[in-house]
């Protein structure tokens, strides 16, 4: 077991590094670095102005090097000016620069500054996690129990009516991408022209004009049923489906197996085969699908937090990259790589130990 | 002149496809006739929801095909006045031979809302299809000697492809569909690569098949070469003399990221399907018959793995159109002009409070077209089960 986790964990490192210089290479592209010299110098400098900014605040030199600067495994970058002035890489404005330490990179906590925000990236970043946090916290609370629920449901007894009709529907939910699930719940239960808002309000049973709020930028203060509900459902819908149709197909699986029927023929009763028998083989598949689903949630969270406006990761990582603020987003980067990653690593492990017949010398 | 009621929009709205139920009937009966005939396909027509997936995939693939036929008014000319309009609206200022209504009401920017829908499938359907075909033809390439030898090979491909499934697809997006990545002609390098790969899968295919007579090896090995490096040259490198290979820079790089996210997926199923079945007798007897490995994996592997795959192409079409959906959803490498589904829904949900219409319809569009590539899938999952 522990040899096998610690492979995993040095394959991951060289994953992380290996995709932490990709995105950072795709970010600190040459035309990039152009439009943040304009925006942070002025947009009328002269061509030559454009390069002598960029080399001069460090951005000049090999990729490599720079990826190093940033990591924090080679020095950061000093550079005296005409004027006698000593700026770098980690020499904060005003400070001295004789005081300054030789490496800053996020190794050492230094996730730059955030020339979208302009705040530290740090602080934007622990903000939107922060509120991200909840969301997922509350999509897993929805989503794991029922999509489990469904799943062993409909693959219980395969080929009834309940799992025609709870596969089908599994189905549904996967062909529904969250713009489009969004944009109908949007439209369905938080509009107060149209959709069922007008009626409910007509006849009295709801005090506000809409049932739900079509936004969750107040919910980013306090958390109500009311702006939380749709943002939640529209990211836990599409993952329902999915982990409900893995679960069905793990379930029918487990009910066809020898142990099933013998117990059926030794009178354990149906209820009892299923809860004692099943249920806990059966949850072994599912439980590397959740795992895995991680990745595909990091999309909806960000598809959903602009569509209702909740200031969270994705619609962090939205603006950081359309305004080309280049240390939020490898920042942003770094945290959704290292979700995946981690994540992949625990669905692995977690797969060998729950699964009694994998032994891993 | 008066709006229409919601009962004659939809009927007018079933008169405007008309073409397409004519298609839908005819390719129906025709299949149902003949279905013992027709291998894979023709099971379908046992199966109730292959069916009903058929049914609407055939749809929106006839809505492609006959989109001029369909659309009711110019999808981008915009009609003063008609900002917004209701479903079945009259439309103002049009001559007097052309369509008088905005069936489906009219968008933000006072286009035809049902035109834009049909054309955007269109758009949809030219797309992704062929980018799944291409990332098919990458992962099998690559997936069928990484299966099949093993080893360093299949170590440091297994390595690569899971680099590219670590990422989250919305950030690869975000980073790879930028004007900034076009400008420093990265899609044009991908695309370098990655377009070589469909022609060297028929030259291997050919090549293997035909190794032991020479002429004919030779003819289709060159008519391959040299079309294959003719739409090469034209979509990669916009080189095409003739100018019939052409691809738009924006569409070329949306392209090549579709694919260049879709590929590694192929390349496990396909690695995971041959370390499978090469342990079978049938190989053990190529192997010993002499057969080269290429021949071996070509022509006794892949075609045994075909159900699977075929399965897999559906739900991948599917996930590609989803794909689409959210780059027009953020708005990456599309023009805001286009009638993209993605795009279309974005700029509608600005004003989703009062007019849902303009958003819900491509909404609703795109859900139905992943809805029956899904179902096709699961019918056609059940009936090459059970051969």
């Amino acid at each position: 077991m522990f040899p096998f986790v610690l492979r995993r964990l040095g394959l991951m490192l060289l994953t992380a590094f290996v995709l932490t210089f990709a995105v950072f290479c795709l970010t600190n592209l040459q035309p990039n670095l152009e439009k943040l010299a304009r925006s942070e110098g002025s947009v009328r400098m002269s061509d030559d102005a454009i390069a002598s900014w960029i080399v001069n605040n460090g951005h000049g030199g090999s990729m490599l090097n720079r990826y190093g600067e940033w990591l924090g495994v080679v020095p950061g970058w000093v550079r005296t000016d005409d004027k006698g002035v000593t700026r770098g890489r980690c020499i904060a404005d005003g400070s001295d620069p004789a005081q300054a330490a030789t490496y800053c990179g996020i190794l050492q906590g230094n996730w730059g500054f955030s020339t979208f925000a302009k705040v530290p990236v740090t602080t934007v970043l622990g903000r939107s996690l922060g509120h991200t946090g909840w969301l997922m916290l509350a999509v897993m609370l929805v989503m794991v129990p029922t999509s489990l629920f469904l799943g062993v449901l409909s693959g219980m007894r395969e080929g009834s009516r309940t799992d025609r009709v709870l596969s089908t529907l599994a189905i549904v939910t996967t062909a529904t991408p969250e713009y489009v699930s969004g944009v109908i719940f949007v439209a369905l239960l938080a509009s107060a022209t149209v959709g069922v808002s007008p009626h409910l309000n007509e006849w009295g049973w709801i005090s506000d004009k809409t049932l739900f709020q079509g936004t969750a930028t107040s919910a980013m203060d306090d958390i109500t049923w009311r702006n939380f509900t749709l943002p939640v459902m529209t990211i836990a819908l599409y993952g329902i489906g999915y982990i409900a149709r893995m679960t069905r197909a793990s379930m029918t699986e487990v009910m066809t197996q020898q142990y099933i029927r013998t117990a059926r023929l030794k009178g354990v009763s149906f209820r009892q085969v299923v809860m004692k028998h099943a249920l806990r083989n059966a949850l072994i598949a599912p439980f590397t699908v959740i795992m895995l689903q991680f990745p595909w949630l990091l999309n909806g969270v960000v598809i959903v937090e602009t569509l209702f406006n909740y200031k969270g990761f994705g619609w962090t990582l939205v603006q950081a990259a359309g305004n080309n603020d280049i240390n939020l987003l490898l920042a942003c980067s770094v945290v959704a790589v290292f979700v995946v990653l981690v994540t992949q690593l625990i669905s692995d492990v977690g797969y060998v130990f729950l699964n009694p017949r994998i032994r891993l010398a | 002149m008066d709006a229409l009621s919601w009962g004659s929009i939809l009927a007018h709205s079933v008169a405007r496809f008309l073409p397409v139920w004519i298609a839908m009937a005819v390719t129906f009966a025709l299949s149902v006739r003949y279905k013992r005939r027709l291998g894979l396909y023709g099971k379908l027509y046992d199966s109730p929801v292959g069916m009903v997936g058929f049914g609407i995939v055939l749809f929106w693939i006839c809505t492609a095909i006959f989109a001029d036929l369909i659309i009711t008014q110019d999808p981008l000319k915009v009609l003063s006045g008609m900002k917004n309009a209701l479903p079945g609206s009259p439309a103002k200022g049009v001559a007097e031979d052309a369509y008088q209504y905005y069936l489906l009401g009219g968008d933000n920017g006072a286009r035809d809302v049902f035109s834009r829908m049909v054309m955007g499938a269109r758009e949809v359907l030219i797309i992704a299809p062929a980018a799944t075909l291409f990332a098919f033809m990458v992962g099998i390439t690559l997936g069928l000697p990484a299966g099949y030898f093993g080893g360093r090979l299949d170590t440091v491909l297994s390595f690569i492809a899971n680099l590219v499934l670590a990422f989250p697809v919305i950030l690869l997006f975000y980073l790879l569909v930028t004007p900034e990545i076009v400008q420093i002609g990265i899609p044009t390098y991908m695309a370098a690569v990655l377009f070589l790969f469909p022609i060297l899968f028929v030259v291997v295919l050919f090549n293997s098949r035909y190794f032991m007579v020479p002429a004919r090896r030779n003819l289709y090995v060159g008519i391959v070469l040299v079309i294959g490096f003719w739409a090469y040259a034209g979509l990669a490198f916009d080189a095409d003399p003739t100018g019939l290979w052409h691809m738009d820079p924006n569409l070329l790089n949306v392209f090549v990221s579709v694919v260049f996210v879709n590929s590694p997926g192929v390349f496990r199923i396909v690695r995971g399907m041959v370390m499978d079945i090469k342990a079978r007798d049938y190989v053990a007897a190529g192997q010993t018959r002499g057969e080269g490995p290429w021949y071996i994996m070509l022509w006794e592997i892949l075609p045994n793995a075909r159900g699977p795959l075929i399965v897999d192409f559906c739900l991948r079409i599917g996930y590609t159109t989803i794909l689409l959906g959210t780059l027009g959803f953020f708005g990456l490498g599309v023009s805001p002009e286009s009638p993209n589904w993605g795009s279309t829904i974005n700029a509608g949900r600005k004003l989703l409070n009062l007019f849902p219409h303009p958003a819900l319809v491509p909404a609703f569009a795109l859900m139905l077209l992943v809805l029956g590539l899904n179902l096709l899938a699961d019918g056609l999952r059940e009936e090459s089960l059970k051969d």
